[in-house]
């Protein structure tokens, strides 16, 4: 009995499907709801910035968009992908193929991002990743679908390097964590370094979650460098900067680059040891009346101020309902050509554009870490010191290595 | 590459080398008595250094108390207090599983960790919090000749060492130490002598948590203390144990010190393999000598 109903249910699915396009309407959406999936680390290394705090941002941007695009409702699930790509693989496709999930962000970590970015391409879904830095995402192995939102190892050392150079700072030394994102992030910025009349005296290759720097740390205080490339994230950051602070390589005159470095990240560091840090970010929480109204919202539900990453989740997910409300539907085709098309203002982006390749090209901010006496408050941590304009922090169109270009 | 560079080095690999011990120690001991394979000593040594961490920085705002924990306070009171869960853990969890396989202790220890860490990381963020409250007589750095070595990194390894060896000394050379060997070797016999041997094993047992503890404070002010910090290395430590011998004390604190300085020196030569280098050893120990260096063949 239930057989034949599923088998007369398929017919009318087909029927329509069939008949639809010549009786479509302005409302089209896909299983009558717009589904977004927050796919993050949930209780691993970048829990802190993007993990729960994601979702909850992504929350924020569908209340604040009404709860509702073109009087369907929106729905926002998340799951934790262990920074595992097999596991993260295997959620997107459950979330695709039998839970209407209609766009995936988050996708913290560069091989998660990847693999799951290599399965929506198949799937024709769209993926805005917030998380993750290589420039493989939108270079190598770009996705017509496949969006790349916050920061790229492309962008980040553009600031940061250029910036050091220009103050004397020309003999670099790297301590790099020993996987793709690490190597990617040497390379890149080794190359701005060498570009500018710099040079790269060292490196050494740290396995992630070293415990203890201290020993790569007196290697580059012996070889003479004028700055300490840090070319990892995360806990590995904090431990290597907090270990130079004891062994006093800042005091003795060497100066520390952190290559990727969050808020959140300074906040547990506190002032005492990281004051001086520069580095390169795509948001700063009051870095205008907006993203501080907003960020102090999300303070109140996350008990934190936002990560950049947190900040961009905000402001992918609310572009992509816009999108489709302008687009009137939730084809994939229909609301990335949409976001191609758009220019992106709000709190997170002003000007922002999405390349062809999937890069979304803004502008992105090189930031000091204050002294404790300058701040004012328990998240005034950063001062900006110079904006770097969109068009030098991304690869332009012009160089772009994605076929879907060139 | 000068003896000076070498030398430094060394003592680097040293300096992690007595948390290796201090931290394989406990595990040898309550294997060695217990017969658990204690996987929650990473949570533990974690969960000493957060202890000491809330009672300098966070016992005002999260529970309105007005006292600042010190470090030295704190390295007395944490381990007592790990020590203490870990009474509770035995006494309530591991007391049940000693009729069954070795596999049960370890699935209820590694649980343990999973809720401690995944406590943790619910509070406090992952990529550490650094511990405010070393004391100011030792935050300065010491001129050993061939470098500048943060005092406090010293007086972590004098410690430590001191710990290790006299835990050595207790167990091998005085009275209780060799009553507690006697109810490892035969606990029927042992008890018939009228010796109280589950209230040795609760104690056993506290006292290894409590080692875990004490590593966890004397760390709290070299690395950030974060809810992973002992997820990323207890492996190693069971790496370590494994080199020296299930059960043998000796064997973990020298294997201990012995690793950490080897790792220290891969530091310097091939970066890349220091991850790897330990467990690469404890391969071949297992291959040539399947009961560790200093263990015994049964």
């Amino acid at each position: 009995m239930f057989k034949h109903w599923k088998h007369g249910l398929v017919g009318v699915v087909a029927a329509t499907t069939f008949t639809l396009p010549l009786v479509s309407t302005a409302a089209d959406l896909s299983d009558n709801k717009v589904k977004i999936g927050v796919l993050s680390d949930m209780s691993g290394v970048y829990k802190s910035l993007e993990g729960p705090g994601a979702v909850i941002a992504a929350k924020m941007a569908v209340e604040d968009f009404g709860g509702s695009v073109l009087d369907k409702p929106i729905e926002v699930i998340s799951a934790d992908h262990q920074n595992k790509p097999d596991i993260a693989a295997s959620t997107a496709r459950e979330w695709i193929d039998s839970k209407e999930v209609d766009m995936i962000t988050g996708l913290d970590n560069s091989s998660v991002g990847l693999a799951v970015q290599g399965l929506a391409k198949e799937k024709k879904t769209i993926t805005m990743n917030t998380g993750a830095g290589s420039t493989a995402l939108t270079e190598e192995q770009c996705s017509p679908y496949g969006i790349h939102y916050v920061y790229d190892t492309h962008a980040l050392p553009v600031g940061t390097a250029t910036a050091m150079v220009n103050n004397g700072g020309k003999k670099w030394f790297f301590i790099t964590a020993d996987y793709a994102f690490g190597h990617s992030l040497r390379d890149n910025t080794g190359a701005i370094v060498e570009s500018m009349g710099g040079k790269v005296v060292g490196n050494v290759n740290a396995p992630l979650s070293t415990n203890d720097f201290s020993s790569y740390l007196l290697q580059a205080q012996s070889s003479g460098a004028d700055v300490i490339g840090l070319a990892n994230a995360g806990q590995d950051t904090v431990n290597a900067i907090k270990q130079a602070n004891q062994f006093r390589i800042v005091q003795s005159g060497q100066k520390l680059a952190g290559m990727l470095v969050f808020i959140t990240d300074v906040h547990s560091m506190g002032l005492d040891i990281a004051q001086g840090l520069q580095f390169t970010t795509a948001f700063v929480w009051n870095q205008n009346d907006e993203a501080k109204a907003w960020s102090e919202r999300f303070n109140e539900r996350q008990g934190a101020m936002p990560s950049m990453v947190q900040a961009g989740v905000y402001s992918a997910v609310s572009n992509y309902l816009k999108a489709i409300k302008a687009a009137g539907t939730d084809d994939t085709e229909a609301v990335r050509a949409k976001l191609g098309e758009m220019t992106l203002d709000d709190m997170f982006v002003k000007g922002g554009k999405i390349a062809p390749n999937g890069s979304m090209i803004h502008d992105m901010y090189l930031v000091e870490v204050k002294k404790p006496a300058d701040s004012q408050s328990e998240w005034d941590l950063l001062k900006v010191i110079s904006k770097i304009p969109a068009d030098k922090a991304y690869i332009s169109m012009a160089d772009t290595k994605c076929s879907l270009v060139n | 590459m000068s003896m000076q560079v070498i030398l430094a080095q060394a003592l680097l690999g040293l300096n992690v080398g007595v948390f290796y011990a201090m931290l394989s120690l406990g595990l040898a001991v309550i294997f060695g008595l217990l017969n658990i394979i204690n996987f929650a000593h990473g949570a533990l040594y974690m969960l000493g250094a957060f202890i000491a961490l809330i009672g300098y920085s966070f016992l005002e705002q999260w529970f309105g108390i007005s006292i600042q924990i010190g470090f030295w306070a704190s390295l007395i009171l944490v381990p007592l207090l790990v020590g203490l869960l870990g009474v509770l853990i035995e006494r309530l969890l591991l007391r049940r599983l000693y009729e069954l396989d070795h596999i049960y202790g370890l699935l209820l220890t590694f649980g343990i960790t999973l809720i401690l860490q995944g406590l943790f990381s619910n509070y406090f963020n992952v990529s550490g919090t650094p511990y405010p409250g070393q004391p100011e007589s030792l935050s300065g750095v010491v001129n050993l000749g061939f470098m500048y070595f943060p005092t406090y990194r010293l007086f972590a390894i004098v410690v430590s060492l001191l710990v290790c060896f006299t835990t050595w000394f207790f167990i091998e050379h005085t009275k209780l130490g060799s009553r507690l060997r006697a109810g490892v070797e035969n606990r029927d016999l042992t008890q018939a002598f009228g010796l109280n041997v589950p209230l040795m094993i609760t104690l056993t047992f506290a006292f290894g948590a409590g080692l875990a503890g004490l590593a966890g404070v004397l760390a709290a002010p070299i690395y950030s203390v974060s809810p992973l910090m002992g997820a990323d290395l207890i492996i190693v430590v069971f790496a370590v144990v494994v080199i020296g011998g299930m059960g043998s004390i000796m064997g973990a604190i020298l294997s201990g010190l012995a690793l950490g300085l080897i790792e220290g020196l891969t530091k310097v030569f091939y970066p890349p393999a220091a991850s790897t280098v330990i467990f690469f050893l404890m391969v071949l120990v297992l291959l040539f000598r399947p009961a560790g260096l200093f263990g015994k063949e049964k």
